[in-house]
């Protein structure tokens, strides 16, 4: 299938494009000397000075931090497990409901999940703030890693698991020795898809907060919602930055691998 | 002993904070508004049997009169379906495009689908006001080429409303389709051909169908959250936008009216749980083919 017609190279050209101009505008806009975010007059910094000035954003951005480290640690050991029993559980009692509440999260709307958090804290009587919003998202995102790792978990060759168990390791140690080096990949991945979705959050946090904690996006939201603004294109380029060197190191470091793999099994060919 | 401890734990958590808080949603939308806070009257205080002659549609009764709540739902409904249409049309001819790019290509191209996907998507939809506003950049460029000579008005319409959630759900879309396409078996479509189908033909009958599973997935991601989408409408949409999440979240936070906030969660539920398990059964079939 390696022949692309021209039709194929206009609409990835028009695609890319559609979903890479409007950043590529908000960055080189984040770089205007002028207040008028409209009118290019002149590239200056100015606007990343006074951002991190802004005691409010560097607050809200360590809330948030804190919140995403948290629950994306939390989603891991807990999406793990639920990969697990999915994949390797067998039957047992309520499995069906067991799948159906790792699927439903992913495609609930985010207010009905805010909004039903939220009264679960009020009806328990618990102080809203940096726990609750870990909470809540520590639900949620754990369903996503849940996904990755199950998927990984299906193709992974069982019997590398039962060789482990054979030769007389534990079930646990099986699973520490073997298991977890193979789906390493996936947790890792699924820790980063959780980490990402709890700094990204708005409409869950903002539910499940309390006067105490703001995160990131709420100020980002309360100030958008006034318009457009240097200092939040200014920030806003700086997150599309990390971003796009996390994503880039990524596909580079897994494009690696897959060149040592390939040489490592030429080599192992040879070998035999 | 190990195993049910392994499956208690996810379980219990879900169940917690996943089921019980529905279940508090449900309660509440029975219950009557009060002016205290929480702002409800708790209805299951007093034993079941009460519970069962204290229930009260009231918040329903009060959904069905205000026609408000009516046209948002019918509003989201019209937005989602659209919207996704638009979605499926721009992202299966990229899917199919990357599908067919040479091999040493679509790591990188996948790349490129994955990197807006791991981007905000506040900042991503943020971005369009810039683009979209009387005098943002979209303006700016079609009148310098002539082509309107007076700026049109799209942001705070419904069709910057379309055009975001286009926009932010396009990965979504993309990503199951390729998924679905590069393991399309070449031969069978050279097959096709072989047999007397026109490329066309051999594209109707043989790619679309095996794709299937690919486009159904992609149009559920997309058509799912775009029915309960809050920040797009709220950001880019009007006064004139109606969809039910901002409904919502402006019934709960401005109005204080957890009640009537509640009853409009319990429908929008309602609504969505057909899409939902008709989604999760296709994701159970494939893993199932996958297996």
């Amino acid at each position: 299938m390696n022949r692309l017609s021209p039709f194929n190279v206009v609409s990835l050209t028009f695609g890319f494009a559609f979903l890479y101009l409007p950043m590529l505008i908000l960055v080189i806009f984040s770089f205007n000397s002028s207040k008028l975010v409209t009118v290019w007059a002149g590239f200056s910094t100015r606007w990343y000075g006074t951002l991190f000035q802004n005691e409010a954003f560097l607050d809200a951005a360590w809330v948030t931090l804190k919140v995403a480290v948290m629950s994306s640690t939390f989603a891991t050991v807990l999406g793990t497990m639920a990969a697990y029993v999915l994949v390797r559980g067998g039957r047992f009692m309520g499995r069906t409901l067991f799948s159906g509440m790792i699927y439903a999260p992913l495609v609930m709307p985010e207010v009905i999940t805010g909004l039903s958090l939220l009264l679960l804290f009020i009806g328990i009587g618990m102080d809203r703030g940096v726990m609750t919003i870990v909470l809540a998202h520590t639900t949620f995102s754990m369903c996503y890693v849940s996904v990755v790792v199950s998927s990984r978990l299906a193709t992974f060759d069982r019997s590398l698991e039962e060789a482990a168990l054979d030769l007389g390791a534990s079930q646990f140690d099986a699973f520490r020795l073997v298991t977890l080096p193979i789906i390493a990949p996936a947790v890792i991945s699924g820790w980063l898809l959780a980490f990402t979705l709890s700094l990204d959050d708005l409409v869950i946090a903002s539910f499940a907060t309390g006067p105490s904690a703001t995160t990131l996006p709420m100020k980002i939201w309360s100030s958008v919602r006034l318009g457009v603004s240097p200092e939040i294109n200014a920030l806003s380029s700086i997150l599309i930055g990390i971003v796009s060197v996390g994503v880039i190191t990524a596909s580079l470091m897994s494009k690696r691998h897959a060149v040592r793999v390939r040489r490592e099994e030429q080599a192992a060919q040879r070998a035999t | 002993m190990r195993r049910a401890v392994l499956i208690a734990v996810p379980y219990l958590w879900l169940l917690a904070l996943f089921l019980v808080p529905f279940a508090i949603v449900f309660k509440v939308s029975l219950s009557d508004t009060a002016l205290a806070i929480p702002p409800y009257t708790p209805t299951l205080k007093d034993g079941f049997g009460a519970l069962i002659s204290g229930l009260d549609f009231e918040n329903f009764v009060f959904l069905t009169q205000d026609d408000l709540y009516w046209k948002a739902y019918v509003s989201s409904l019209q937005i989602a379906f659209f919207s996704t249409i638009v979605t499926l049309l721009v992202g299966y001819p990229m899917a199919y495009a990357m599908a067919r790019a040479p091999e040493e290509w679509r790591p990188t191209l996948m790349m490129l689908v994955i990197l807006p996907f791991w981007t905000s998507f506040l900042i991503r939809v943020y971005a369009w006001v810039g683009i979209l506003s009387t005098e943002g950049f979209l303006n700016q460029f079609l009148l310098w080429t002539g082509i309107i000579d007076t700026p049109l008005t799209i942001l705070n319409t419904n069709w910057a409303v379309y055009i975001g959630i286009v926009y932010t759900y396009l990965p979504f879309m993309i990503l199951p389709i390729y998924a679905a396409l590069e393991r399309l078996d070449e031969s069978l479509i050279e097959a096709a051909e072989d047999l007397g189908c026109s490329r066309m033909q051999a594209f109707w009958l043989v790619t679309i169908p095996l794709s299937r599973n690919g486009i159904v997935a992609g149009c559920f991601l997309v058509f799912i959250p775009a029915l309960g989408e809050f920040v797009i409408p709220s950001l880019l949409g009007g006064s004139g936008t109606l969809m039910i999440g901002k409904v919502l979240f402006e019934e709960f936070f401005a109005n204080r009216d957890w009640p009537v906030a509640s009853a409009v969660a319990v429908i929008l539920l309602l609504i969505l749980i057909i899409p939902i398990i008709l989604f999760q059964r296709n994701e159970q079939r494939q893993q199932e083919a996958e297996q």
